[in-house]
């Protein structure tokens, strides 16, 4: 435990770093017609700001509940439902997709797909009145495999010019944001950022235990079940928005926890929204302007979040 | 098994049937001999090697969920095979052989360093990190693959699949043999290693040796299943677990059932994938990973 004016002064110079990447971004380089320069950019910071907070709380809280830092909720399989729908889509309409179903029904398909997995878990867990969470993640990722192998296979079968399609919703990408989704999915997220920060408190007792918590008070498991629930939301709306980035919370909140050492949960929200905002913007500004758009941001952000993973692992004495 | 073997022989898109062997009908006779018996041989040595590995790997980490698909073996041989197929595709199998091995083999280590740190030894946990593990090895897959565009080539050959497996192109598989003998040599030390390193070392076992022949004999099976038919999951995880639920724990004795299960097991979801989309066929990667994920979703859920 640090004392608390390192951490506001962490938190200034996260927030600092935030304005100066998303500066660079923003206009570096704008070329003449600056007015559309600043557009396309500031959608894509807007949509990393969104994105980030949503990975940020989710992350936040499901390493809380879970009571460990090396798990993300997209390892309950979410990315799998999204990726399996994107298939079938391509493999029934082949290369007619953008004309048959416009981006506004996919995005409303892919959320309501992967929320109604979510359920599908937590009924088939709670309704035998199990509460075992590991029991909950497992069963999660068993039925992600089971979606990978059916959606590789269908991937076999679909025509290599259509593949394209689906191979651009494999991988994460912040440059083909439809506009339209922008403002809706902000109010949504606006809406339950806000309750879930309201919650923050309780997340600070779930973190002392599920017999310490239920002491001070807290209904552990429904208060557990409604967090899953606000999760669920959240990392559904901002994977339909851009797409899986599979390691990115672990990445980040790993690296907040090594730089604000608190367990207030508002506080370390707060810091690892700013850090994957950081992330997300250097990653694409990278991206943009190193590479050329050559690779998609998620895998840099894959690679560098796996290769951190496995250090952590074996750098700790124990999990 | 005998007797899913021999279906097998017969089941497929030509039709045979016993009159014709013993007719010596010979365009069919060549049919058997090139496709079916070793697609047959495959189906049983991919089953028992797969299923074996399994158990192997549960002892080393003593715990039931670990298997080459919870602790990214697969991810880590799939790896090596597409290294292999860019850069140096001329070379010879021996080559891709040795690199889809050497790969498996030092994810296997690296996995066993990182479930020896974990304290919190939840039996759900290992898992976890496993799959985490393998989630890594292959997002790094893929990022290859898309420099290279070859994203959907390299999902076609990795899904695993016996129907491309003819005579003179399957026979690495028969590497996993020996990695099998091994195993049921050494059966009732893995056993006792499972039992924990204090505990074997009390009983006089060199813990260390052991589990390098144990790590060996896994990423060789491994790969060379992954090498001749493609990752098959789920196998190495639901077999040892029905049996050891039937048949207990003592290695010496429940080896050759897990074998025999495994092999049965692998040849009816062949079967299975044959049959119901005649004359197409289904992947057995799919059949597999359905009917695996099913089996182990009940066993997960209606246990006590």
């Amino acid at each position: 435990m640090e004392k608390v004016g390192t951490i506001r002064r962490n938190l200034w110079v996260a927030a600092v770093l935030l304005l100066i990447t998303a500066s660079l971004f923003l206009f570096l380089n704008m070329g003449n017609n600056w007015a559309f320069a600043l557009r396309l950019r500031g959608v894509k910071v807007a949509a990393i700001l969104i994105v980030s907070c949503c990975v940020a709380y989710s992350s936040v809280a499901f390493q809380t509940i879970t009571n460990n830092r090396i798990l993300t909720p997209s390892i309950m399989g979410f990315e799998s439902v999204y990726l399996l729908l994107q298939t079938i889509i391509v493999y029934m309409y082949g290369d007619t997709t953008f004309r048959v179903l416009s981006s506004i029904d996919n995005f409303l398909l892919s959320v309501a797909s992967m929320i109604g997995f979510a359920f599908l878990i937590y009924l088939l867990i709670y309704r035998k009145g199990k509460n075992n969470l590991y029991l909950l993640l497992l069963v999660g990722i068993i039925l992600g495999t089971l979606f990978n192998s059916l959606s590789s296979f269908m991937q076999l079968l679909i025509d290599p010019n259509d593949y394209f399609i689906v191979q651009g919703k494999m991988f994460a990408s912040f440059n083909r944001i439809n506009r339209d989704l922008l403002w809706p999915s902000t109010i949504v997220m606006s809406v339950i950022l806000i309750a879930g920060f309201r919650m923050t408190r309780t997340l600070d007792v779930l973190a002392l235990g599920r017999e310490q918590a239920i002491n001070l008070g807290v209904s552990y498991n429904r208060m557990v079940q409604l967090f899953l629930v606000i999760i669920a939301i959240m990392v559904s709306v901002s994977t339909a928005l851009v797409g899986p980035i599979t390691f990115l919370g672990l990445l980040v909140t790993n690296l907040t926890y090594e730089l604000f050492r608190t367990y207030r949960h508002s506080v370390i929200i707060a810091a690892c929204s700013l850090v994957t905002a950081v992330t997300l913007l250097g990653g694409q500004f990278v991206m943009e302007r190193l590479f050329n758009l050559s690779i998609p941001v998620s895998a840099i952000i894959n690679l560098v979040g796996g290769v951190y993973f496995i250090y952590l692992l074996l750098r700790v004495k124990k999990l | 098994m005998l007797l899913t073997a021999t279906l097998s022989l017969f089941v497929g898109v030509a039709d045979i049937s016993m009159a014709d062997i013993i007719g010596r009908d010979m365009d069919k006779l060549a049919l058997i001999t090139i496709s079916r018996i070793p697609r047959t041989a495959a189906l049983i040595l991919a089953g028992v090697g797969m299923s074996i590995s399994g158990v192997i790997m549960q002892q080393m980490t003593q715990n039931k969920f670990v298997a080459p698909t919870t602790a990214g073996t697969l991810e880590a041989a799939k790896m090596g095979l597409l290294i292999f197929l860019i850069f140096i595709p001329t070379a010879g199998t021996a080559v891709k052989m040795l690199l889809a091995f050497l790969f498996t083999f030092m994810a296997s280590l690296l996995f066993l360093a990182i479930v020896r740190k974990i304290r919190f030894r939840n039996v759900v946990f290992v898992p976890l990190v496993g799959l985490m593990f393998g989630g890594i090895i292959g997002s790094v897959t893929t990022l290859i693959a898309v420099r290279m565009n070859i994203v959907q080539d390299s999902n076609a050959w990795m899904m695993g699949d016996f129907s491309g497996i003819l005579q003179g192109r399957y026979e690495l598989i028969y590497l996993s043999l020996p990695a099998i003998a091994v195993t049921y040599l050494y059966a009732n030390k893995f056993t006792v290693i499972g039992m924990g390193e204090e505990f074997s070392r009390n009983l006089g076992l060199n813990y260390r040796t052991i589990m390098n022949i144990g790590l060996f004999c896994v990423s060789l099976t491994v790969s060379a299943v992954v090498i001749t038919a493609g990752a098959i999951p789920f196998l190495g995880l639901i077999v040892p677990n029905v049996a050891s639920l039937l048949f207990g724990d003592n290695l010496k004795r429940t080896l050759p059932y897990v074998a025999l299960s495994g092999a049965i097991f692998l040849l009816l979801c062949d079967i299975a994938g044959r049959v119901v989309i005649y004359p197409y066929e289904i992947p057995i990667g799919v059949s597999v990973s359905i009917i695996g994920a099913v089996i182990f979703l009940v066993m997960l859920l209606w246990k006590k």
